[in-house]
């Protein structure tokens, strides 16, 4: 299977996380993964997708969102930054806690790691960079969390 | 696609039959505002029948469970009808599956409300 990579930079609306959504389901679809794989990755980059032009970029029409989309042999690896202040993980509460159960927000970034075998989340004063990888041929020995 | 909604009563319990997206914009708004309305006339026994809707985002599972506490905290109830395999999954990895009244087949789900 030939490598593929697709990347580019859009407006900080919800017209680009449909975009996302839908070029994650038709490059996981091309990489051969079945029908609830490539529902698991494009929920992932939906959420992520969420997260960067709502919670990072706050729909600021002077911020980006890019992304990059490649396919391997081995791996789909997505890549998605936005220009927001920065994700701070640990202040994201543990959706499955009883006392968040009933929060109406904060169980995107939990899809996320769900759902893609890799997940690695970099955030910076002048963004976040958030990177998703799901194997062609899943590999159970492979960690879910990337190291920080 | 977006997604649609429509009631109908049946002894004295609504059902809403929901099609499509619940994601963020459109199904979170359509949804809000369908259970909203439905309490504010007071519709409080409602029966969401989720059969046809394909798809839920993180969003809407935030717009499910604010649906469930807005209807509970106005001394009405929620229950949920006929998920689909990717609703029940998404609610079952959630651990909302225990927290929602999941019902599999609309007569006992009616029943259930008239206890």
């Amino acid at each position: 299977m030939p490598s593929d990579r697709v990347s580019y930079t859009l407006d900080s609306t919800l017209e680009t996380v449909n975009n996302a959504e839908e070029t994650a389901t038709r490059m996981a679809a091309e990489a051969g993964f079945d029908d609830e794989e490539v529902m698991k990755i494009s929920m992932a980059v939906r959420e992520a997708a969420v997260n960067a032009v709502l919670h990072g970029n706050a729909y600021d029409p002077s911020k980006k969102v890019t992304f990059a989309f490649e396919r391997t042999t081995r791996d789909l690896v997505i890549v998605i930054r936005d220009q927001g202040k920065g994700l701070d993980v640990s202040r994201i509460p543990d959706p499955l806690a009883p006392e968040n159960l009933l929060k109406t927000s904060g169980r995107g970034i939990f899809l996320i790691r769900s759902f893609m075998d890799v997940v690695e989340i970099n955030p910076s004063q002048t963004g976040t960079e958030l990177i998703m990888i799901k194997h062609v041929h899943g590999n159970p020995a492979d960690s879910k969390e990337a190291p920080q | 696609m977006s997604m649609k909604s429509s009631t109908r009563q049946v002894d004295g319990v609504t059902i809403v039959d929901l099609s499509g997206r619940i994601t963020l914009g459109e199904g979170s708004v359509v949804l809000r505002e369908t259970v909203r309305d439905l309490l504010s006339k007071g519709q409080k026994k409602i029966l969401l029948n989720l059969a046809d809707v394909n798809y839920i985002d993180s969003s809407g599972i935030g717009e499910l469970v604010s649906a469930f506490t807005t209807a509970k905290n106005q001394g009405g109830e929620l229950k949920l009808l006929n998920l689909t395999k990717k609703v029940h999954d998404l609610l079952q990895i959630t651990k909302l599956y225990t927290v929602f009244d999941v019902k599999e087949d609309e007569a006992a789900g009616i029943k259930a409300f008239n206890k």
